[in-house]
């Protein structure tokens, strides 16, 4: 049920790794040709865990080789993790810093790279002081290092960051803003250099697959979504946190079994599956296997896999407020439909759950998603747009109910009421009005 | 100096910053970070801004002005960046942060009570510096702690499981330091 692949043997120790096997998967991808690997990657159907799900060995494919474009190749890695609901990538850090420099060592090979920048948050001191402690145990070990430089670039707090080509942009001294793609970064990417940017967890997992082999990590978990997943659970949940599982576990039995079900003998409202950015479930569709096909058929996706439990305190009004500020707060302002439209929802939510919208507010609601899904550079302001309207979709006798009532049904007794977001205390960025 | 921003020059932590400690010149410390990246990327500039930020409390413009000299870039530039990032301070903070994440994970399970806790103990509000300069307070987005609800940093570093009760002694213990 529960594999331990990325985070088997967990240790920060540099001796206690290698007794347990650690870097013999970098040998062995050593003494392989770099288009082997990426083969092997590929046969293992490794897909992206930051959110996007592309196949991991396909997108390294797509680095040219220097004969064709003589340029110096990039591994940059994805440690910006900062979608509310998901914590792994602070979890395999701290306890596998030695796994995850010996993926990026593999990747780095498999891409004919000697410069890796890991871009870690800047919020994760506890996580940056392991990682950087495990580069240090190999400062006197260049059979590991080889010819391949590692440098931990901290990120200084911005979502956006998250996304990879405000990665970049940031990463070069720049305000964390999206380029338009194309050009991808496998093409054009670091320094208009080709560049590979994956997830922790995914480099994580490729020294568990080089040395398992593709073959026998594909056998694991569902079509589609092979070996294990990194879960991370929270909300209103009795045991929150990490849980490796194979994919095609129900949500019911995460929240269940794992995580002990509802505290406080509370009933479950919903369940958000994979980070804020994705369609909710309610408490009725939870019994649907954690994996790519199944969700796509309930018209949702693992996301960064942060499942979010909610119980019946929770009011959707007061959700979407809070996440739709915090879209709101961390739009980078490129794009006028996110910059202006994130606000917009946040203010005509506000003025359902202040009891002060008519009939035509929850019709502009939805019009407003639609003005800024799919009109972006980048997925922030769809995010905060698709899961809105998916609230609407599944709630919409709770939001009907906040505009016949006059008032919010849970009569400040929701679990969300009266919290403060960060954006409420910026006072440079006037609140928009919904004209009456 | 302890407190806002990074505490100490990131060198201390060691990796590539071989001898870096404290005594080492904010230009100089730019400067090591600087021969991390390609010679005509300003890719040192979130790196300079913290290191100034460490030693300055926060980004005057002093601190912008010493961070574009070493980079050869202009102030304007610098301050352009920082402004975009939500833990480069523009404007003085105190001698302690203290950042309680209000996102959807810990706000469900009491986070808006820590805050309240806090302001009551230290007489601010969030976003504001205590009276006697010691401690700021601030409410900030997910943190990435979710399942360990609420998460508190203070002085960057996470404190997992808070609850209003825990408040006055984490108080007493950064007024005492």
């Amino acid at each position: 049920m529960a594999p331990d692949i990325v985070l088997e043997n967990a240790t920060t120790e540099l001796a206690e790794y290698e007794a347990t096997g650690g870097y013999a998967a970098l040998a062995k991808a050593r003494a392989m040709t770099p288009e082997a690997v990426t083969e092997d990657l590929i046969t293992s159907e490794l897909r992206g865990r930051g959110g996007a799900f592309f196949p991991a060995g396909r997108k390294w494919s797509f680095v040219p080789s220097k004969e064709q474009l003589p340029k110096p190749h990039y591994l940059v890695v994805n440690a910006d993790e900062s979608e509310p609901g998901s914590f792994k990538d602070n979890e395999i850090l701290s306890r596998v810093p030695h796994r995850f420099i010996e993926g990026c060592l593999i990747t780095a090979h498999a891409i004919d790279s000697q410069h890796v920048f890991v871009y870690i948050r800047g919020e994760y001191s506890g996580p940056y002081e392991i990682l950087v402690g495990a580069l240090e145990e190999l400062k006197d070990r260049p059979d590991i290092r080889g010819d391949v430089t590692i440098v931990v670039h901290r990120g200084a707090g911005a979502y956006i960051c998250g996304e990879e080509t405000a990665l970049l942009e940031s990463l070069e001294g720049k305000r964390g803003q999206p380029r338009s793609k194309p050009p991808f970064p496998a093409i054009s990417g670091l320094y208009a250099s080709p560049t590979v940017v994956n997830n922790v967890e995914t480099i994580t997992t490729v020294p568990p697959v080089i040395a398992m082999g593709g073959a026998e990590y594909a056998s694991l978990g569902v079509p589609n979504t092979r070996g294990s997943r990194v879960v991370s659970l929270s909300g209103n949940v009795v045991h929150g946190g990490n849980y490796e599982i194979e994919p095609g576990m129900s949500i019911k039995d995460i929240v269940y079994s794992l995580g002990g079900g509802i505290p406080d003998g509370r009933e479950l409202k919903a369940v958000v599956p994979g980070g804020s950015s994705t369609v909710i479930l309610t408490k009725g569709e939870i019994d649907v296997g954690y994996d790519f096909d199944s969700l796509a058929q309930v018209h949702t996706a693992m996301g960064s896999a942060g499942i979010v439990v909610l119980d019946d305190r929770c009011c959707i009004v007061q959700l979407g407020i809070r996440w739709s500020e915090f879209y709101e707060h961390e739009s980078c302002g490129k794009c006028t439909p996110c910059r202006e439209g994130t606000r917009w929802l946040t203010a005509i939510l506000r003025k359902l759950e202040d009891g002060r919208a008519t009939q035509g507010d929850l019709d502009l609601l939805l019009s407003v998603c639609d003005r800024i899904n799919g009109k972006c550079l980048c997925p922030l302001g769809d995010s905060d747009a698709i899961i809105i309207a998916s609230y609407v979709a599944k709630f919409r006798d709770e939001f009907q109910a906040h505009i016949d009532n006059g008032a919010c049904p849970f009569g400040g007794e929701s679990s969300l009421d009266g919290v403060l977001a960060p954006i409420q205390m910026h006072t440079h960025s006037p609140v928009a009005e919904v004209p009456a | 100096m302890t407190g806002v921003g990074s505490t100490e020059p990131a060198g201390s932590a060691g990796a590539g910053f071989p001898g870096a400690e404290a005594e080492n010149s904010l230009y100089e410390a730019i400067q090591e970070e600087r021969a991390k990246y390609p010679d005509d990327s300003r890719s040192a500039v979130l790196p300079a801004l913290r290191l100034a930020q460490g030693q300055h409390g926060w980004l005057s413009p002093d601190a912008l002005r010493e961070v574009a000299e070493a980079l050869e870039l202009t102030p304007a530039y610098c301050k352009s960046v920082a402004s975009f990032y939500d833990q480069l301070h523009l404007a003085p903070v105190g001698e302690h942060l203290v950042e309680v994440c209000t996102n959807v994970s810990c706000a469900v399970v009491g986070a808006q009570r820590v805050v309240e806790a806090f302001e009551s103990e230290l007489g601010c509000r969030a976003g504001e510096t205590s009276d006697d300069g010691k401690v700021t307070l601030r409410a900030v987005e997910c943190l990435g702690g979710c399942g360990w609800a609420t998460i508190v940093a203070v002085d960057h570093h996470y404190r997992t499981h808070v609850s209003a009760e825990h408040v006055p002694a984490i108080v007493e213990e950064l007024r005492g330091a």
